[in-house]
């Protein structure tokens, strides 16, 4: 699939001296849902905002739809939808008006169908006519998302989406990302939900320190970092390891209740056949059996804190 | 040109100000009224005619000047400002407009509303005095010329200030005593020669000495001098705000 968006080599250093991007470079195909994961002061907003137009760069270059976004910051712009992660929001004055003002200065044409469809597919219609200080923090949040998709963007960037909303209101806008993503549009979002990169995503990106330390498909990223683990109930505790299950990598927790083994799932033999037999030769009943996935959370954990 | 982002700009300011009617305009209306009052019938009765001129007509100009500066800077300052404060900023950074654009909205709007307010002062004016114009178009001139540069200098105050003391910074303390010292109810002849020689230095005392020729064909100094000064004074914002555009300063930085 072709990149919709470009990132190369980009650095920025703020005035400070402080160094947010380090030589990122990232293609974002089209039509694809990308997460961006990382901790506080990533570096994931201010990407974001060198591709939208906000920061300038210090060096590198980002294109979106093949144009520079500095050169030919009017075709870049026009493509992109920008939901920032504050609710900033003008409190005087009504949804209508705020979302119908986004459309013009995008230079796009007045076109009251098209905001009427966009609230309604927000469920806001009901509240155009309200001031936005009238608005709960969650209803303010569909309102910039309204903002956003006002001039029909190809690209929508939504930095921290669901921060600070209700679990309802996140699966909604789970529902509204997936709808526009079957309308072709490529979304981008930064998250510190990791369950909503694994729900959401095609691509999971993980960006710490100002670099990017892996982009991957999800599915093939939990695979590749995933590991088992099988945990095995005792019926009675053990004090310590048999010498006959000493080669097994076997971990005793819950004071000698539970045994815990970690293996592969890509491998070509997981081992847990052998293990249970192990077992049963070594006279230990077992009162249960079951086994976890590691998530994205632990990948990520795992990842960040291994190069941080 | 993206011209609907103008327009956009343009309208959303203009909107502004009738859902704050009372504060933009009645505000403004009633102050000027008081100096009428006070300095035109109580004060001014018990003046003499200055070059032929009753003293009410003739601090027309110079209250018409106030209130067209405060209004411009505050206004041009307070627009581009309130979505700093607001973060609502983001989005005039991200849209397809260029800073041109983001001027003409801005400034347009602001001087708009400044003129909006001095032309209800002019006709406030006419109730208290006897008014003639000698050069209404040159009036004109200075008028919407006056709004234009003060509205420009206001939005390169909304763009550097970082809180709303310095926002408020220099229509406050600076603006008053440059307009109560240039002129607007005395002509400088009255002062002593050293204060004649200091009052030359302020640059609000050109304008309104031009303004006042335009209605009275009185002047402290010569229309053509006034006139090349507000130019020029127009002529370093615009360089200013090209410095700005080019660097992102308090921007995009």
């Amino acid at each position: 699939m072709p990149s919709i968006v470009s990132v190369s080599h980009l650095v920025k250093t703020y005035a400070s001296g402080f160094q947010a991007l380090k030589d990122v470079s990232l293609d974002i195909e089209e039509g694809e849902i990308l997460a961006l994961l990382g901790p506080n002061g990533a570096g994931k907003t201010t990407l974001i905002s060198i591709i939208c137009g906000i920061v300038n760069p210090s060096g590198g270059t980002v294109t979106v739809g093949g144009h520079d976004v500095v050169k030919d910051f009017r075709e870049t712009r026009s493509m992109i939808g920008l939901v920032p992660q504050e609710l900033t929001t003008d409190q005087f004055e009504t949804v209508w008006n705020t979302v119908s003002f986004s459309r013009g200065l995008h230079g796009k044409k007045p076109n009251p169908a098209h905001i009427e469809k966009v609230l309604k597919d927000l469920s806001l219609y009901d509240k155009k006519d309200n001031m936005l200080r009238e608005l709960s923090g969650g209803m303010k949040r569909r309102v910039l998302i309204a903002k956003a998709l006002s001039h029909e963007p190809r690209v929508l960037f939504l930095d921290e989406p669901t921060a600070g909303v209700d679990v309802n209101l996140r699966k909604d806008m789970w529902q509204v990302v997936e709808k526009l993503r079957e309308n072709g549009v490529t979304i981008i979002l930064t998250t510190h939900y990791i369950e909503e990169a694994e729900e959401i995503a095609d691509r999971v990106g993980v960006i710490n320190g100002g670099k990017i330390l892996l982009i991957e498909q999800k599915v093939e990223l939990m695979k590749k970092l995933g590991r088992k683990q099988l945990r095995v109930e005792l019926a009675e505790p053990l004090s310590a390891l048999p010498e006959a299950l000493s080669g097994y990598r076997l971990s005793v927790e819950d004071e000698g209740h539970s045994l815990i083994y970690d293996y592969d799932v890509s491998g070509e033999r997981t081992g847990i056949t052998t293990l249970l037999t192990a077992l049963a030769e070594a006279g230990i009943r077992l009162k249960d059996i079951s086994t976890r996935q590691s998530s994205l959370e632990d990948i990520f954990v795992e990842l960040v804190g291994a190069r941080a | 040109m993206n011209f609907e982002a103008v327009k956009s700009i343009y309208l959303f300011e203009m909107a502004r100000t009738r859902r704050t009617l009372l504060q933009s305009v009645v505000s403004p209306v009633i102050s000027t009224s008081l100096y009428f009052i006070v300095f035109g019938a109580a004060v001014g009765s018990r003046i003499q005619e200055i070059e032929g001129v009753s003293y009410g007509a003739f601090i027309t100009p110079g209250l018409i000047m106030l209130t067209l500066l405060t209004q411009c800077i505050g206004n041009g300052s307070f627009g581009i400002y309130f979505p700093k404060f607001t973060g609502t900023i983001y989005e005039l950074l991200s849209s397809p407009v260029s800073m041109t654009e983001i001027v003409l909205g801005y400034v347009g709007a602001a001087a708009t509303k400044g003129m909006m307010i001095g032309l209800i002062i002019l006709a406030t004016a006419a109730l208290f005095v006897d008014l003639s114009i000698a050069h209404p178009l040159v009036m004109l001139l200075f008028f919407v010329l006056t709004a234009v540069t003060f509205s420009l200098f206001g939005f390169i105050i909304g763009i550097w200030a970082k809180d709303f003391e310095q926002l408020n910074l220099i229509p406050m303390l600076v603006i008053p005593p440059l307009v109560f010292l240039g002129g607007s109810f005395y002509s400088i002849d009255m002062l002593p020669p050293f204060w004649q020689a200091v009052s030359h230095a302020n640059p609000v005392l050109y304008l309104i000495s031009g303004f006042r020729w335009s209605f009275f064909e009185i002047a402290d100094v010569n229309p053509w001098i006034s006139f090349t000064i507000i130019i020029a004074f127009l002529a370093v914002l615009m360089g200013l705000l090209t410095w700005i555009f080019r660097t992102g300063y308090r921007l995009r930085n």
